[in-house]
Parts: structure tokens; sequence; C-alpha cells
């Protein structure tokens, strides 16, 4: 059998045979987080950059990172040389156009680009924006993956907000911004077209949620699908009718529209639409679940869809759609 | 009865079996109010593999269990939060009733216990 070489940005390290990859890094004293060696703690997490690393080196991980070739370094004995990586990579940037410019509510806009370069993403994922002076902000994409070179964004201007305020008040169509290439693992593949998945969002989350949900249809998801977008108040909704005829023209949609304060007008639910979601959906065993939103709304809601039976593996969140309703 | 060499591990099935254990008893601390608290909402999947790696230890698996690294964990608990035998007991009890929820025959359960019982004094910094 022939030693195998693991290159990790400038260093190379020659893996032995029968060596995991972490054993043949802390070998030659190359700084890598680790615990439990067998695999539980997941804290010696890489990538690999050149292909598929082997598949029992993915056992456990969730299938959003088996898919972009994370593994963990502990369980992986190489098959052939590996580039890896275990830290995130620099922004790549490519050039796009403003196309559209519309106002989905009085704070949240929906902006339209045409991107120079075709990117790879996936509905669900962020990208991060960049004003001409270096102004950078992380924002959902909220169209799916169909529309090639056109992106979309839902952007809630925020008092104070340097990126929002700019993007709804100066921001023309004509005018161009750059764009980091996709990010997160909050997104949707479809290996599992029978799956139920419950989506939760506030305000601007529904912005990738709308993605997904557009994805999965698009791949025939035959799995129920449930939507439940909340707001303070009615205001802070937006697509509601275009929920509404989705839902009338897939079966297995269904879409619940929630205020938490103040009357609920007809059709719309009262409550958080994390409670509301949760009482009405008391098992959620073996579903899938995508959350959005504030940060307190993502973590109680993880913390309920776990109780009530959804495995991690099977609920998706992202970090920065954590901070997108409160930051800009 | 006859000897086994069986290891504990083995006769408790496994990492399969771990699974299954953590599933349930990770369910029963978060829903539990004497203790929740001292776990930690905002990452809950890094919490589960904790749990999995205690639970592994717990049922004669490998690890890597240093007494040092778990008394580091819990020190601003004992210290900040008020962690005691209470909450230690607590989460005792989840154990033993994850496992007799999986069936566990009681003499496994009773050596589960006992090394789990042997991490306290490291937890609660004594």
């Amino acid at each position: 059998m022939s030693l195998k070489m693991i290159t990790l940005d400038d260093q190379k390290v020659v893996c032995q045979n029968g060596e995991s990859v972490l054993d043949a890094l802390l070998r030659e004293h190359i700084d890598i987080p680790h615990a439990c060696k067998e695999g539980a703690c997941q804290s010696c997490m890489a990538r690999s950059l050149n292909g598929a690393p082997p598949a029992l080196a993915q056992k456990g991980l969730k299938d959003v990172l088996q898919h972009q070739n994370y593994f963990l370094a502990c369980l992986c004995y190489p098959q052939q040389d590996m580039t890896i990586s275990i830290t995130p990579p620099a922004d790549f940037f490519t050039e796009a156009t403003v196309i559209a410019k519309e106002l989905l509510n009085p704070e949240t806009l929906l902006l339209t680009v045409k991107t120079k370069q075709q990117l790879d993403y996936f509905a669900g994922q962020f990208v991060n924006l960049k004003r001409y002076d270096g102004l950078v902000r992380s924002y959902s994409i909220a169209n799916s993956r169909i529309h090639a070179d056109k992106m979309t964004f839902h952007i809630r201007r925020l008092a104070g907000g340097h990126f929002s305020q700019w993007a709804h008040q100066e921001l023309n169509i004509g005018d161009t911004l750059s764009i980091s290439d996709p990010q997160g693992l909050c997104y949707y593949l479809p290996n599992n077209p029978t799956q139920s998945m419950l989506l939760i969002g506030t305000g601007s989350g529904l912005a990738p949620l709308a993605g997904i949900i557009s994805e999965a249809l698009h791949h025939g998801h035959s799995g129920e699908i449930h939507l439940y977008h909340g707001s303070r108040e009615i205001d802070g909704l937006y697509w509601i009718e275009e929920m509404q005829q989705l839902a009338q023209q897939y079966p297995n949609f269904h879409y619940t529209a929630c205020v938490s304060r103040g009357d609920a007008p007809q059709g719309v639910a009262r409550g958080r639409a994390n409670d509301v979601a949760m009482t009405m959906l008391p098992s959620l065993k073996n579903w899938r679940v995508y959350l959005c939103g504030h940060p307190d709304m993502v973590a109680d809601s993880k913390r309920q869809a776990y109780l009530q039976g959804a495995s991690f593996q099977d609920i998706y969140s992202d970090a920065f759609h954590v901070a997108s309703a409160t930051l800009d | 009865m006859s000897e086994t060499s069986t290891s504990l591990y083995e006769q408790l099935g496994g990492e399969a079996a771990v699974d299954a254990a953590v599933d349930i008893f990770y369910r029963k601390v978060l829903s539990d109010y004497r203790i929740n608290r001292f776990f930690d909402k905002s990452d809950m999947e890094k919490q589960a593999a904790k749990q999995k790696a205690f639970l592994t230890m717990a049922f004669g698996g490998p690890n890597n269990y240093t007494g040092t690294d778990m008394r580091q964990a819990h020190d601003h608990m004992v210290k900040k939060m008020g962690l005691d035998d209470s909450h230690f007991d607590a989460v005792m009890e989840h154990l033993t009733a994850t496992l007799q929820e999986l069936n566990v025959p009681e003499n496994l359960i009773t050596q589960v216990a006992a090394i789990a019982e042997s991490t306290r004094t490291d937890i609660l910094g004594r």
C-alpha cells in the first residue's frame, strides 16, 4: 500500500498506512481542533478540495455537509492524495447589475440582480453583497437555482442600517455591486422527496424559505410542505396572496401567515409563527425543518422541533440567517 | 450465568445503542426544568454530540475521558450557576430511565450507572 499526501494550505503531510488524517496532522504539530477522535464530537471537521472524501469519514454528518465534501479528519483514512481545508475559503466576488427594485411591504425591498458570471448556488444559501466602498452585508438568495444568472434578495430597511438604507434609497436599476460565492448549509437537497418539511420564517426570513419551497416543488417533492411566516403585525408580512395561490396549485403545500401582536385578520393565525407551527404539528419525527429569522425564534424553534421528535440532522438554520432579522 | 469476555459496550449494542440512547436521554434532560438551564441553548447540536461522548463513555465504549476536561467544562456551572448533587442526581435519573425505556437488562444498567457515577466528583469540582 502506498502512502498518501495530505495538502493543507501550504503544508504537506504524508499520511501513513492505517493512520487517520487527524493523527497525521497532529503528528506534524499542525493545529487542528479535535476532541473525541471517534467521530462523535465533530470538532475535527475539514473539507476536501479535490473531490469526495471516503464515505466512512462522513459518517454522522448532515447531508448538506456531505454534499460539500466535508469530512471528519479522525475517521478519514485516505484512499488517494487529498487537498483539504480547515478554514473557510476567502470570499470570491463577481459583479452584478441591479435589474429590478420593488417594495414587498413598506419595509422590505425585493432586489433583483443579474450576475456577470453564472453562480452555482442552492436555494436557501446566502451571499455577501459588497457596495462600491467595501461595505458588506449577507443576504439570503430568495429564488431557486432555476433562474441561473438572476438572483433576488429581500432587504429589510432597518433604522440606522447603512447597507439597507442605501439599498432602499440610493441603489438604482443599472447600478452594480459585488456578490460573493454562495455560502451556507441551510438549503434543499432532493434526496428524500417524500419527507415532510416544516419551514418557519419571521420577517424577511421568508426569503431563503421561498427559494427552498420553489426548489422543492420544482423537484417534485411529494411530502407535505408546511410554511409558517410570522411578523409582529400584518404589515411585516408579504407574499400572502402568492403563497395562498401556491397552496392552491400544490395540494401538498400548506401556508399559514401569523401575527404575534394585535388582531389577526381573517385567514391569519394569531401568535408567534413557531408557537403556532409547533401547536399545529405536535409530532415532527422524521421531518425536515428549516428555520430562518430572529435568533431567539431560531433557538427556541430548534429546541421545540427537537423535543417534538425532529433529529438535529434534519434541522437546518444558518448563522447568518439568524442575524439577518436584526442586522441589515 | 457464565463468564463472558464480551465488553459492556458490546453487550449494550455498541454505537447504535448509544445513538438510540442519546435520542431519548437528551430529550429528557432538555425537558427537565430542574436542569435544562445548564444546557446551552445556542449550540444544541454540539451539546448533543457531548451527550453522545458522555454516554459512549458510560457504556464502556471508546473514549478520551479525562477528569480534568470534565472539571474545566463544568467549573463555571459549579461556581456561577450552582450546579450541585441534586442536578447530578437528576441526570442519573434520566440515564436510568432511558436505559429502562430501551429494555436494557438491570445488571447492565447498574454497570452503566456505576461508570456515570464515577464522574460525579470531577463534574462537581470536588
